[in-house]
């Protein structure tokens, strides 16, 4: 099972889980920029997490073999505080960087003057870059959350075909998908989606535009929710065809409207397995290699898309 | 969806060293640009890469490199030239990426200021390739900031660039020291290490920090890395290079 986590926060997670992701089929992700848990109190801030969204963790993903790549924006929340809009003037030079696939996330927190001015800004900026959009949908208030989200879509320079709605569920479901946008899940442990609604929810609207991810970050998340969707898909009488439109195709299709998605990953080698200097630290006294053996043996199939 | 390209990837996993990416700086690419700069001279490297280049993509490299040189100077925020070094990766193939970038410095004369905002402004990638650049565009110690930023960093294709001809020549000895020490530390080859041979002979404190080094990891049952045996055959006082080296 080839799994491609389009929406996965791993300046949150550990080396662990870039191994385990690994082991279960993980091939590719896409980090969103997003709200770090504790607010930032200028550009600067970005700036600097924006680097290391386009340096130190597609080095990370690398020494796993997985291909990593982003999306940036000024996140919903963070857009209400005026101290952080000036990262809006510095982001159109990011967003022509290789390797970010889409502006994002953006959308609505709490849906205030603020945030609409910042998803529209946004949205613009994505039409200007020949990116598409990750629009991220509230958490309280999720269906008139949604339904203002798609007006002001509607409304932009962005065609609906390019944006992909997330964190959607049953309730919001089929207002996306009668929009004409790509539909995003995020399965987690306690809150969003959980495997079995989201296999039901692949019942009864289809895979068509259907993107599932973990969205794992700095919460009670699990990195390894893609590949537990795929066994419930198998379960549920799914072919091996279909998990793979679900979690591969369609998200290298969508990310792939950037023309910026390259998925042979680069072996950044053996290095960095001595202890105190590498992100491998602790590494055993005869360190396993990353990217060879068991999990080496698993190449990553063609993008096929 | 021909720039998805998830079928191309023949660099992928074949690499062994922690040098992804400096391939074109060891040894025999010094003999063919005939100076110590660890690349073609610029004019050869734009020969070797439109060899390699796709027809789109070495007719966008000829417009680009076209544009730096006419127009290298500011024009608002981000030059022009700057945009196309930023996306060199996706017209070139990522494996040409390196190539068109420092091609792309070289056309637009930049200096050390210049190079220096290309760097801090730029991905990794980029940065990687400001650190190539450096040897042909700047003569003196002014952008050294930059390699020791880079030797700083824990990504080995940074580390892997910044010691190359550049540090060689204008890194001081304790630097340099640590630069070795960590290119054995993080499992970067030192054939990325440019002169090596010629700025490890008879260097006692390299021998004692290699030496330490060794028992350091001898106590702990740990291998130690093969390279250390080589570099520490080098700061003997009679030591005679190896031919990659020489």
């Amino acid at each position: 099972m080839r799994i491609f986590d389009p929406h996965i926060h791993m300046t949150s997670r550990t080396t662990d889980d870039y191994e385990a992701m690994r082991a279960v089929g993980v091939r590719a992700v896409v980090e969103p920029s997003f709200w770090l848990g504790q607010p930032r109190t200028s550009p600067a801030s970005f700036l600097d997490y924006f680097d290391a969204l386009l340096g130190w963790e597609p080095f990370r993903a690398a020494q796993y073999g997985i291909a990593h790549h982003c999306t940036l924006a000024l996140n919903p929340k963070e857009a209400n505080d005026p101290r952080c809009l000036p990262v809006l003037d510095e982001l159109p030079r990011y967003l022509v960087k290789d390797r970010v696939v889409a502006v994002g996330e953006i959308g609505y927190d709490s849906m205030t003057p603020a945030e609409d001015t910042a998803l529209a800004a946004q949205l613009q900026l994505a039409a200007a870059h020949e990116l598409p959009a990750l629009v991220h949908t509230p958490h309280r208030d999720k269906l008139a959350g949604l339904r203002r989200t798609l007006d002001v879509v509607r409304e932009s320079a962005l065609p609906m075909d390019r944006v992909l709605v997330d964190h959607l569920n049953e309730t919001t479901v089929k207002e996306a998908k009668d929009g004409g946008c790509w539909l995003g899940f995020s399965v987690y442990p306690d809150t969003k989606m959980d495997e079995e609604r989201m296999v039901a929810v692949l019942k009864s609207y289809g895979m068509e535009k259907v993107l599932v991810n973990s969205a794992a970050d700095w919460g009670r998340s699990d990195p390894l929710k893609t590949r537990r969707v795929g066994d419930a898909m198998l379960a549920a009488g799914f072919t091996e065809d279909d998990v793979d439109q679900v979690l591969w195709r369609n998200p290298v299709a969508f990310y792939g409207l950037s023309g910026r998605l390259v998925l042979d990953v680069e072996d950044t080698g053996a290095g960095a397995t001595h202890e105190g200097n590498s992100i491998l630290r602790g590494a055993p006294a005869t360190p396993a290699e990353p990217g060879s053996g068991a999990r080496g043996s698993e190449v990553a199939p063609a993008a096929g898309a | 969806m021909s720039s998805t390209s998830g079928t191309s990837g023949t660099s992928g996993t074949s690499g062994t060293s922690g040098t992804s990416g400096t391939s074109g700086t060891s040894g025999p690419s010094r003999d063919r640009a005939g100076d110590d700069t660890g690349l073609p001279a610029p004019a050869g490297l734009r020969a070797e890469l439109d060899a390699r280049l796709g027809e789109a993509a070495r007719a966008w490299l000829a417009r680009a490199l076209d544009g730096a040189a006419a127009r290298p100077g500011g024009h608002g925020p981000v030059s022009p030239w700057e945009l196309r070094v930023a996306e060199a990766g996706r017209r070139c193939g990522p494996e040409h990426a390196d190539a068109a970038r420092v091609l792309l410095l070289h056309a637009a004369r930049a200096d050390a200021g210049t190079l220096a905002r290309v760097y801090r402004q730029g991905t990794a990638d980029e940065r990687r390739a400001v650190l190539k650049a450096l040897p042909h565009l700047v003569p003196g110690p002014e952008a050294l900031p930059l390699v020791e930023d880079a030797l700083r960093t824990n990504d080995t294709r940074l580390v892997a660039a910044a010691v190359g001809p550049y540090a060689a020549r204008h890194l001081d000895a304790h630097n340099w020291r640590h630069a070795v020490l960590k290119c054995l530390f993080t499992g970067v080859g030192v054939d990325a290490v440019a002169d090596l041979a010629r700025r490890a002979r008879a260097d006692a404190e390299l021998a004692r920090m290699l030496a330490d080094y060794a028992a350091e990891r001898t106590a702990a049952g740990r291998p130690v890395p093969g390279d250390l045996h080589r570099v520490l055959a080098l700061t003997e006082p009679t030591a005679t290079p190896h031919g990659k080296e020489s």
